[in-house]
């Protein structure tokens, strides 16, 4: 694995603490549109040979993770009018020292997986984990829609990542096009109904529903 | 054939789609899954004909079990739907019917499915599907349980891709190619290095556990339940579950083949028993008869999840009770649908006198409620208690003795809402008087509980044959 891929896998997990940390919503869209940027240049590092397949899969990762979906985002962000405050349930602070502990505990257990020799000097499996971490925090202690999805991205980032290690099984492919492109298209759609129906894109507001 | 049990359904959503008239959908959904059904019968009588060749879709004894029961409950479902659909003519039912036969094509892929991979985008689809099914009343209650849904199932569905791959990782260290067909996995799993079957196993009963409604990661199931039409909560409950589970059961096929099993089935045990005193926790003093409804589905997934963990005999009830739970869920969730259209209600509050207003959807709710709560002489109770002797055999007594506490809690707790909504005397001023049992609403009903009573009383030959052979591909007896 050369070392420049060590070093955008690190620019990956900077950008997780970027994401987390910021309180600016389209500060977070584009944080989240830099990682599928720097996504879309890993595929490069697991095949040298200049195939077909390797050239669709740059392309369309950094084009769907890097510029349509935070388009889209960004998009319904602008038609919407909501504030661009985060308004997350967690503190900044203690986001990102959850997400610092994340990080070093991927470190720590992916060093306990048995794994392949090539895999074991590059830190692509850490920084998958942490980035899945890392999203699933971001996920989890956001109020609005739209930082839940942003934080979702980045936990399918993660997996992403995780999935280019298995680069001959083709099943990088899988997660992008389908859980991507039609997971964020219709919950897109359903943000947009969110919308309509409460003025607000506020998941605070949802809460009729409980015990 | 396989093929076929995709692509009929596939194209009769097609057809719906292109359909301009809202009347003639429901009809073509019902001729659809009538077909279907003929085609995964006929699946179970030409057994030991498969094409092979096919890696990626073939039959199994599990795979047919779980085909069968799905389609036997679509295909009721979809009858309902005719009487359903014509009550609710106001609205536009073309996404809706489209996405009725998507749902009917996931299903069967994953029931064919030989591929881990396949398996996933299928179960993905199916959740797409599902997702559109939810938010049929377009009303802001079916927008949050839809909002709810998709967010925790997008995210479980996501840990079971990152398990699949973390197999796949597995699989290319310890047999030199990232290979993810079950056969090949299950053949050579002994070679699979312990600590990636073991991750990937979390992730993946996480994953599909969410997509089960297992606790604790059920929090979508009561609001999805609540707010979708009764018959949707019907092929969600009965169907969508199953095949999660089905999904599971492949899983801990690999994973038990790579020599992990007894871990993998203290998992099981666990998350059963969990299940089943969440459910049990929320269904004493429920006011809600749907929540009420998800919550005992929550319990039926930790039964099935339980038997798995407790092996051995414990294999083959959790498949019979795989069949029970499908369509025992069925005339619940389609009775319960009844009363809320008659009531415009589903609180306690409001309705009540079912049995006077509704005499046989009330009638068959309360049957269904006695079936699935384990009463004789339904198969619920043939199927819990094989559990029960599975648990006993096994040895494992403080296992049995919560399992009948958690059970006869959940017995008392159903019981009291279940009665309070069909004894009394019905409100006075209740907009939904013009509701009227018609043959479609209520017919479909009273055949499933027949099955289900059948099931209690005698099992068929072919079905006992296919739930052995399902079992024994599972290592069990």
């Amino acid at each position: 694995m050369p070392p420049i891929a060590d070093s955008i896998l690190i620019a990956l997990l900077l950008t997780n603490f970027f994401i987390l940390g910021t309180a600016n919503l389209r500060a977070a869209i584009r944080g989240v549109a830099i990682q599928g940027l720097l996504l879309g240049t890993l595929p490069l590092f697991v095949e040298s040979q200049p195939t077909l397949r390797l050239v669709t899969l740059v392309v369309a990762t950094a084009a769907i993770k890097g510029v349509v979906i935070p388009g889209l985002l960004l998009k319904a962000l602008r038609d919407v009018h909501i504030r661009h405050e985060v308004e997350p349930y967690l503190g900044f602070v203690a986001s990102l020292f959850l997400c610092a502990i994340g990080t070093a505990l991927a470190l720590l257990f992916a060093d306990h997986l048995p794994l392949a020799a090539t895999d074991r000097a590059g830190l692509f499996v850490p920084a998958s984990l942490a980035t899945l971490f890392a999203g699933f925090l971001g996920l989890t202690t956001r109020r609005k829609a739209i930082s839940q999805v942003t934080g979702y991205l980045v936990l399918e980032n993660g997996i992403y990542v995780f999935g280019l290690l298995l680069y001959q099984a083709m099943v990088v492919e899988v997660g992008v096009l389908l859980d991507l492109l039609v997971g964020i298209f219709i919950m897109g759609i359903v943000i947009n109904h969110i919308q309509r129906e409460f003025s607000s894109l506020d998941t605070e507001r949802l809460s009729r529903l409980r015990e | 054939m396989a093929l076929y049990l995709v692509l009929v359904p596939l194209l009769g959503a097609l057809a719906v789609f292109l359909l301009p008239t809202d009347r003639r959908r429901p009809w073509i959904v019902a001729a659809v899954a009538a077909v279907h059904l003929t085609l995964s019968a006929s699946t179970i009588a030409l057994r030991g004909i498969d094409a092979p060749g096919s890696t990626w879709l073939q039959f199994d004894a599990l795979g047919r079990l779980v085909l069968i029961v799905v389609s036997t409950l679509f295909f009721v479902c979809a009858l309902y739907c005719i009487g359903y659909l014509r009550l609710r003519a106001g609205r536009p039912n073309r996404v809706f019917c489209t996405a009725l036969l998507c749902f009917l094509g996931m299903t069967s892929l994953v029931a064919l499915a030989r591929h881990l991979m396949i398996l996933w985008v299928a179960m993905e689809a199916t959740t797409l599907a599902t997702a559109l099914l939810l938010y049929f009343n377009h009303n802001r209650r079916s927008l949050e349980a839809t909002w709810k849904y998709l967010i925790i199932g997008s995210v479980g569905i996501a840990l079971a891709l990152l398990g699949t791959l973390f197999l796949a990782y597995g699989a290319r260290l310890g047999l030199g190619e990232p290979t993810l067909e079950f056969s090949d996995l299950v053949a050579r799993a002994a070679r699979l290095p312990a600590p990636w079957v073991r991750t990937a196993f979390v992730f993946l009963l996480v994953g599909y556990g969410t997509k089960m409604g297992l606790a604790p990661l059920h929090t979508w199931k009561p609001d999805a339940y609540g707010e979708a039409p009764g018959v949707v909560g019907a092929l969600l409950a009965g169907g969508m579950t199953t095949c999660a589970f089905l999904a599971l059961l492949r899983v801990y096929r690999i994973v038990d083949a790579a020599g992990q099993g007894q871990f993998a089935r203290e998992l099981l045990v666990f998350f059963g028993l969990l299940s089943m005193a969440t459910a049990a926790a929320f269904m004493v003093g429920q006011r809600d008869f749907k929540r009420l409804l998800a919550y005992s589905s929550v319990e039926h997934m930790g039964i099935l999840v339980l038997g798995i963990g407790i092996g051995g005999a414990g294999i083959f009830a959790a498949l019979l009770h795989l069949i029970n739970n499908a369509l025992t869920k069925g005339v619940l969730f389609l009775a319960a649908g009844n009363i809320h259209r008659a009531f415009k209600s589903k609180r306690l509050e409001d309705v009540t006198g079912a049995m006077r207003r509704l005499p046989v959807s009330a009638g068959l709710f309360t049957a269904g409620f006695f079936a699935i709560t384990g009463s004789p002489p339904f198969g619920p109770f043939v199927s819990e208690l094989l559990v029960l002797n599975a648990a006993m055999g096994a040895r494992r007594y403080a296992v049995a003795a919560l399992y009948l506490i958690l059970l006869a809690v959940i017995f008392i707790g159903m019981g009291s809402t279940v009665l309070a909504v069909v004894q009394g005397i019905p409100p006075e001023d209740s907009e939904g008087r013009s509701f009227r049992e018609s043959a479609f609403k209520t017919i479909p009903i009273a055949g499933t509980l027949a099955l289900v009573l059948m099931l209690g009383l005698w099992i068929p030959d072919w079905v006992s044959t296919l739930l052995h052979d399902a079992a024994r591909l599972l290592g069990g007896s």
